[in-house]
Formats: structure tokens, C-alpha cells, sequence
């Protein structure tokens, strides 16, 4: 299926990176986590390797770098760099290959950098470990030369710096340059803008695709975020449950995927447009030693066939090297449409909420500026901004969790205590808060069941234990589980299914607004769309109005009615979702526009 | 999703397979803990320990003020291991003294652990003024070793059993505080802290309900180094003479009434301080075996 090795020749580049059937097991049980992974990268070429949390494209990204986590073992395949294989390479080799031949670009910048030592000391450790630039001069042009490369000073006085004293983007860049620095073949990017804002990650992502284009480094490039590898890709790779199920030239994966996974998780994708809402994909990823036998995305697969429950699909070629591992790869594309119709904005009544010229305090700080707005009934407002702008701080006060603030929050025309303590149980009840992270919000040592009833009895009606039990299964269902969920512990449930329960309790109180702060931004994208569904038909349901907290502008465009935009703690625009993102007043929002990645765009470029 | 099925459960007790899936949680840290070479040796010392003590005296050959034979006599066969300063047998005395050390150490660390934990627990969860105020006070608790602190208090009251329980108890809280305080304050910066506030959950209900479950594993750990430290304090305290008065049948007090004649008749001295020692580290193993387990098991489930 792979196509040979192809000698070097100036039209065709050399492959720097070729995997060969790679598999890599779980040394405790021998199940595999990844197995027949194939690809090829070309010096110059990057290669975007997609999947959701789980589907092992981080362990292929760190098997590049011949480092495989404890507990995981390369048993089969082979992976050559430069065409020399990484499991022939005795240990000091191996050292010599990271960080000099194949480099790589963590996640988190802040961790990865050194907090204890200086920016130059720490690039030219690098340097001392993999070049042999013999005087201080060389060794600091070197380092000036780097650091011009990512845009950041090479001056004296930032080489001083702790990474402390950088942002975010800045420490990235640093990272970015130390990857650079001793010219590497190959570089390995593991989701690198991940914690970055979307004005950061634009300029981020055009450093790395610059330099690997001028340098012609072969890059893998791992990542979640599909409109990040469109943007950057020359080729994908699109995982799932430790397979490659579609690989292919950029262009053929976006415009024509023919894997039901790919085209589930492209309809997934939230639409910048507004031509077609998002849609989940049900069910979740097969874990190492629970996959089933034949295509690991048959459970989940609407085009599911007999066979495909038999054995797992082997790969058919399509034009262009667009290789996909599906028995129904010629009819995926006509079955399963990746586009679909968008929505009309639901029909708001009276104000449920009203925030008046709120001015919120961080002890001394002044974190918020006469903040103003309205959500009605059955309307969903959404707040949108990049971190350290306020929103949640904004939310908070809301809700009643950050009583430091002058100003009004009203609830249908009646003022609010600041603190949830003081405010009344029924003005509690009204406003639920569910919060971005379901891994915290969820007491660990309470079952499902016991949370959602103690939501019960503090604002439902009392009843028996029984008729308690009948509404947490009631409840549950709302949010699409199963009743028998109650009986389960917040550890034994995904990262979706736990924010689904934080859903269900907060409906339980049966409130008139739901306050959602960032409550997708710790999930994939598919169950991202699963939850934005699920809050759109909810509000169909109920007439709830949302407040939603994000700062993901693609998502909000195709659930909320009205937009707001913050940035350090001050609204600089609100207007209906269409106004704001077809015509947008304010600068900061034309910027923020500018800069979110989305698939359309990037193909159209 | 899964198609939702009608079962009637119980939300508030958690039903049958619930139980049965806590129980499994606690086999795996039971059996982690037992892995450990440390957690069986401590486990069979702590068993032989607490059984001498606590049906030593069934064993006895004799009553333990009885008087068998001479003052500092040798090991004979009335007597296996000789007598004590006044003439009674050592051996039954050994078989009887268990139980008091025991007792009140396990009294003194309960009160102990339980009021620390309240404090610990407050302090995490008020923060501000009251955290400042109850830490402080623990300072300076803290501050008189507990040994110093304990016979201050006895030299000032009439010593009881009931106030060496006591006094020992409270030296131990501020210690527990700290511990609890700093495991808890992790916890109350989870988000599941704050979803309780917002929904204006009572504030001894928070405490209670949703952070103590969270520190069961340090308050474990915390109850196993206390209670072995318990147990060399009231020794002490009982050596010393300031706690419990002869003729009372007491490991301490035996060591306390046979010093002198150590050289003539040893075992007055060294059954007690073995058994003390060996209670002790005992209890330590355990403890500690407990400790890595718990810790391990923790981070896995991160």
C-alpha cells in the first residue's frame, strides 16, 4: 500500500521520514495502542496528523523522536529517518538525533522551557549539545540569527529573561526556536497552538510553516484542530483508535474524503459561514483492549456492512496517493454529505437577564468596565473573548461565584445579591452555571446519581427516594444518557459524557438560564458537536436561554443569536451573529475574524 | 447514546454493583498496600502486638499486684521472667500492661485526628481571616514539643486517665490540621467546590460533603503516624510519672519502677521497651506500607 522508497532526485525531495507498519503495544498486556502505521514525509513537505484524544497520534508523533512512554513498546515496523532506521541506533545515537536530526515542538511551552534558567542559557545549551560552533561569537550569532527567524528579539536584555517573564505566544516562539536552532531534518509539533489565543496561534503557525518551508524540514504536525492542519498541511493523516483510516494530499482529505470518520468529524467542525450547523458523531472512540473486531468505526459507522464487522478494512487507492482504509469508500461521499442546512435564530422573548454598567475588581484590579447586556427568553448570547479578557470573571459575577463587583445583575427586573449565598434559592435555581472543565466540576468521590439528587432536593419539590431516583434517571435522559449512569462514578465516564452529566444537573434545577462557560473547550470536536447539539435542542425544548462563554468564534456562529465581543474587560462590540460576522465594527473583532482558522478558508487560499 | 432503560434505583444509596465497585476500589488499595514488604511485616508485628495486649491477660499465670517472690529476683519457675521491684511477676505484669498504652493511644489519636481534621478542613475551606487565625493558634501548639506541652498540663491537673487521653489528643490536632489543611486546599479550588457554592449548598455540608471524601486517603495515613506516635507519648508520659500512678500494671510505669534494678534484673525493663518498640514500628510499617499505596493509587487515577 505504501509506495516504495524513491531515490532522491531534484523534482522529487528525499524522504526524511518514513514509518513502515509501525505498531506499538502496551508492554503490560500486549494490547496494541497504535498498529500499521504508514506514512511518508518529504523534506519541505508538512504532514498534519489528525485524530481525537486517544487515538494515539501522539505516541506515532514521539516514536519519531525514538521515545515511546513508559509503559508502550515499538514491537513491529520500522521508522526511518534519512532513510537510517531508529531501531538500529545505539542510545547515545538516539541522543544525538533528537534535538540535532528530529526536533521537537511541545504542547505547552510552559513546561517545557526551564523556569530556573534564562532563555539564553537554555538556547545555547542546545546548541553546545548538537553543534560544534567553537567561539562565543559564533555561538551568539547563532542564537541572534534563531531568534530573528521567529520574530523575537535576539537582544542582551531578552536573552536575560526568565520564561516567566514572557507570554505565551513569546515562550511558544521560544520552543519554536529552539527546535530550529541546529537545523533539524524533521520536526515534531505536537499540538502547538493549543493553548494559544487565536491572534497568537495565527502568527505561531505562520512562523513554523515559514521555517519549514525556507529550511525544508519535514514536519509532522500533530493536532485535534482540523482547521489548523488545513491551514498548514500538505498532506493528512487522519487517525482513530490507533489506525490511520484516510491519508492523503491536503486538498483530497478536506474537499473529498471518502472515510465516514473523516466526514463525520468535518461535519463536527464548527462553520465560520453559518452555511450548515454542527453535528456530532454519537457514541465514542474504542480504548486499547476494547476495540472491536473488524473497522474499529463500525459501532459508530452509519455505512456499516457485514464486513466491515469481519475484518479490518485494507486500503484503497484513490487518485492522487489518497489512500482510505473503508469497504465503502466509493459511496461514503454520496451517503454521508459533510454539508448540511443552517438554522433559523429562534423567536426571544421578555429579558430574563440584565446586566447593568457592571464594574468587577480583582482586589485592587479593575478586571471589568461598565459591562451592559441582555439575555431574553429562549435566546442564546454569547460572550466572546481571548483569555485574560474578563468573560469569565463576567460570568461569574453572574452566577454569583465573584461578589466583587459594583453594578447590577437583575433577574427578570429584580436586582441580585453579589454572592450566590445571599441571593435567594429560587434566584439560585434560576441561574445555573455549568463549567468549563468536567474533570473538576464533577465530585469524584459521588456517584452520578447522588449529585443530580442532591440538585433535586435542593430546589425540586421534596419527594420519596423513589419518586428522587425516577427524576435522576428523567434527568439523565435529557442530556441523552442512560438512566443507569446514576450508579456511576465521575472517573468511570468520558470527558462527554461527564459534561452531560453536569448538564443534567444543572437542568435539574429547571433554571431559566444556563450560564455555559467554555463547556467544549476541554472536549473533542466531535463530542463538542454532540454537546452544541444537545444545548440547541434543549433550548428548542424548553425556551432556556443560554449565556455562553467561549473563545471560539466558529462555534458560536452557528448556535448563538447575539454576539458579544470582550477584550480586557470591555465590550467592544454586540450585535445579532450575522451582523457581527459578516460586517464587523470594531477592529479587534475584524482581527479576531482574520485570524480564526477554518477549513473553507484555507482551501480556498 | 445507549437506549435509556427504565431501572429504578435507589440515587441516594448507591445500589448493589455501586457497593460492590467501592469495595473493589478498596481491595486495589488494600492489596497495593500489601504488595509491600513493609505492609506484611508491619501488619503480623502489629497483630502479635495488639493480641498480647489485648488477651494478654487471659494468659497470665498470676494476679498483677500479686506478690510471687522476692524483690529483683531472677527468672524461677514461679516466676518466668523474674520479679519486679517489689516482688510481683514480671510476665503477668507484661500481659497486663498492654492495654492501657493501647487503649488510650487509640483514644488519644481518635480525638486527635477527628479535631484536626475539623480545623485542617475549616481553614482550607474559609480561607482568609478564620484560616489565619486557626493556623496560627496551631502555631503556636505546635511550637512546645508535645512531650514538654503534655507534662505542662499534668503538672498543672490532677492526673487522670481521661486527661492524659485528652492532652495527648490535642497535641496531635494542630499537626492533623496542617496535613488536612494542605490536602484540602487543593480541593477547594476544584470546580465541583464552586458548582456547590453557586447552588448555595451549606457551608458545613461543603466541608463535609464534598471535601472530606476527597482527603480519606492523607486522613488514613495521618491516623496511622499519630496513633504510633500516641503510643511511644503516653509511654512516656507513664514513665515519667506524671501519668498513670503505680500499682497500675503499665508498660511505661513498668520501665519507670524496674530502672534502677536493671542491672540485677533486666527483664523488668526490656520486655516493656521491646513491646513498646515493637508496637510502634509496627504501626509504622503499616502506616507507611498504606502511604505509597495510597499515593500510587492516587496519582493512577489522575
Amino acid at each position: 500500500m505504501a509506495t516504495a522508497e524513491q531515490p532522491a532526485s531534484a523534482e522529487q525531495p528525499a524522504t526524511a521520514v518514513q514509518v513502515r507498519d509501525l505498531r506499538i503495544d502496551l508492554v503490560s498486556s500486549g494490547q496494541d495502542i497504535v498498529e500499521s502505521i504508514a506514512m511518508d514525509v518529504r523534506a519541505g513537505e508538512v504532514l498534519g496528523l489528525v485524530g481525537e484524544s486517544g487515538s494515539g497520534k501522539t505516541t506515532v508523533g514521539m516514536a519519531l523522536l525514538g521515545y515511546c512512554r513508559p509503559g508502550g513498546k515499538v514491537t513491529g515496523g520500522e521508522i526511518l529517518i534519512d532513510g537510517r532506521p531508529l531501531a538500529a541506533m545505539a542510545a547515545s545515537e538516539l541522543r544525538r538525533l533528537r534535538g540535532g536530526t528530529v526536533s521537537y515542538i511541545p504542547q505547552d511551552p510552559g513546561t517545557a522551557l526551564n523556569p530556573a534558567l534564562r532563555i539564553g542559557t537554555q538556547l545555547s545549551e542546545m546548541l553546545e549539545a548538537h553543534r560544534s560552533e567553537t567561539s562565543a561569537e559564533d555561538q551568539q550569532a547563532r542564537i541572534s540569527e534563531t531568534l530573528e527567524e521567529v520574530a523575537l528579539p535576539g537582544t542582551k536584555d531578552f536573552l536575560r529573561r526568565y520564561p516567566h517573564q514572557l507570554s505565551g505566544g513569546q515562550q511558544q516562539r521560544v520552543a519554536i526556536a529552539m527546535a530550529f536552532a541546529c537545523r533539524p531534518h524533521v520536526i515534531v509539533c505536537d499540538e502547538p497552538t493549543t493553548g494559544l489565543d487565536v491572534t497568537t496561534q495565527a502568527r505561531v503557525l505562520e512562523t513554523i510553516r515559514d521555517l519549514c518551508h525556507s529550511h525544508r524540514v519535514a514536519a509532522v504536525y500533530v493536532s485535534h484542530d482540523l482547521a489548523v492542519i488545513a491551514e498548514l498541511a500538505d498532506s493528512v493523516a487522519v487517525m482513530y483508535a490507533g489506525r490511520i483510516v484516510e491519508r492523503g494530499p491536503r486538498d483530497a482529505i478536506f474537499s473529498r474524503p471518502r472515510h465516514p470518520y473523516t466526514r463525520k468529524l468535518l461535519r463536527a467542525v464548527p462553520d465560520m459561514a453559518g452555511k450548515r450547523a454542527v453535528v456530532g458523531i454519537g457514541g465514542h472512540a474504542p480504548l486499547p483492549g476494547d476495540r472491536p473486531h473488524g473497522c474499529f468505526f463500525a459501532p459508530r459507522c452509519d455505512l456499516a456492512i457485514d464486513p466491515c464487522r469481519e475484518a479490518f478494512p485494507p486500503a484503497t487507492e484513490f487518485e492522487g496517493g489518497h489512500l482510505v482504509h473503508c469497504y465503502r469508500a466509493e459511496e461514503a461521499p454520496s451517503e454521508l454529505p459533510t454539508t448540511g442546512e443552517g438554522q433559523a435564530p429562534a423567536q426571544a422573548g421578555d429579558v430574563v437577564l440584565a446586566v447593568e454598567d457592571v464594574n468587577g475588581y480583582y482586589g485592587p484590579v479593575h478586571i471589568l468596565h461598565d459591562i451592559n447586556l441582555e439575555v431574553r427568553r429562549n435566546e442564546c448570547v454569547a460572550v466572546v473573548g481571548e483569555s485574560g479578557s474578563g468573560k469569565t470573571t463576567l460570568a461569574r459575577c453572574i452566577s454569583g461565584l465573584h461578589s466583587q463587583y459594583k453594578g447590577d445583575v437583575k433577574l427578570g427586573g429584580e436586582r441580585l445579591a453579589e454572592s450566590a449565598r445571599q441571593r435567594s434559592t429560587q434566584a439560585r435555581k434560576q441561574i445555573q452555571y455549568v463549567f468549563q472543565n468536567p474533570y473538576a466540576s464533577l465530585n469524584p468521590r459521588r456517584t452520578v446519581g447522588q449529585t443530580i439528587a442532591r440538585q433535586l432536593q435542593l430546589f425540586g419539590a421534596g419527594g420519596s427516594r423513589r419518586d428522587t431516583g425516577r427524576r435522576v434517571g428523567e434527568c439523565l435522559e435529557r442530556v441523552s444518557l442512560s438512566a443507569a449512569a446514576a450508579n456511576r462514578y465521575p472517573d468511570q465516564l468520558s470527558g462527554g459524557e461527564r459534561q452531560r452529566v453536569a448538564i443534567a444537573r444543572a437542568l435539574a434545577a429547571e433554571p431559566s438560564l444556563l450560564v455555559c462557560d467554555e463547556v467544549t473547550s476541554a472536549l473533542d470536536v466531535s463530542v463538542q458537536a454532540a454537546i452544541v447539539e444537545l444545548l440547541r435542542d434543549l433550548r428548542a425544548e424548553t425556551g432556556l436561554s443560554l449565556l455562553f462563554i467561549t473563545h471560539n468564534l466558529a462555534l458560536i456562529r452557528t448556535i448563538a443569536d447575539r454576539v458579544l465581543v470582550m477584550t480586557e474587560g470591555n465590550i467592544v462590540e454586540a450585535g445579532a451573529t450575522v451582523d457581527v460576522f459578516t460586517s464587523p465594527s470594531a477592529e479587534y473583532t475584524g482581527k479576531l475574524l482574520a485570524n480564526t482558522p477554518t477549513v473553507e478558508a484555507a482551501l480556498d487560499r | 447514546m445507549s437506549t435509556p432503560d427504565v431501572t429504578i434505583y435507589d440515587p441516594i444509596e448507591p445500589a448493589g454493583e455501586v457497593h460492590e465497585m467501592r469495595r473493589r476500589q478498596w481491595g486495589v488499595l488494600v492489596r497495593a498496600t500489601m504488595h509491600q514488604w513493609r505492609s506484611r511485616i508491619g501488619l503480623v508485628i502489629f497483630v502479635v502486638m495488639v493480641f498480647i495486649a489485648l488477651a494478654g491477660p487471659l494468659f497470665a499465670p498470676h494476679s498483677p499486684n500479686q506478690f510471687v517472690t522476692a524483690p529483683n529476683s531472677p527468672p524461677s519457675s514461679e516466676a518466668l521472667f523474674g520479679g519486679d521491684n517489689l516482688g510481683r511477676d514480671v510476665w503477668s505484669r507484661f500481659l497486663y500492661g498492654g492495654r492501657s498504652v493501647l487503649g488510650m493511644s487509640v483514644a488519644a489519636t481518635l480525638i486527635g485526628v477527628v479535631l484536626g481534621l475539623v480545623v485542617g478542613l475549616t481553614a482550607a475551606y474559609m480561607s482568609g481571616l478564620t484560616d489565619e487565625v486557626l493556623m496560627r493558634i496551631a502555631d503556636v501548639f505546635m511550637a512546645f514539643p508535645q512531650i514538654v506541652l503534655a507534662l505542662l498540663l499534668l503538672t498543672a491537673f490532677p492526673s487522670s486517665v481521661i486527661l492524659i487521653v485528652l492532652i495527648v489528643g490535642l497535641s496531635h490536632a494542630p499537626r492533623v490540621a496542617r496535613v488536612i489543611r494542605g490536602a484540602a486546599q487543593q480541593i477547594v479550588e476544584r470546580d465541583f467546590v464552586k458548582a456547590a457554592e453557586a447552588v448555595g449548598e451549606p457551608r458545613h455540608r461543603i466541608i463535609f460533603g464534598e471535601l472530606l471524601p476527597n482527603v480519606t486517603s492523607p486522613l488514613m495515613v495521618e491516623f496511622g503516624l499519630r496513633l504510633t506516635y500516641s503510643i511511644g507519648l503516653i509511654a512516656a508520659i507513664n514513665f515519667l510519672g506524671v501519668g498513670l500512678q503505680p500499682p497500675s500494671a503499665d508498660w511505661g510505669l513498668m520501665i519507670q519502677d524496674n530502672r534502677l534494678a536493671v542491672s540485677v534484673q533486666p527483664w523488668g525493663v526490656v520486655l516493656p521497651v521491646i513491646a513498646i518498640a515493637l508496637l510502634t514500628i509496627g504501626t509504622n510499617l503499616l502506616t507507611d506500607g498504606f502511604a505509597r499505596a495510597a499515593i500510587g493509587i492516587d496519582r493512577g487515577g489522575e
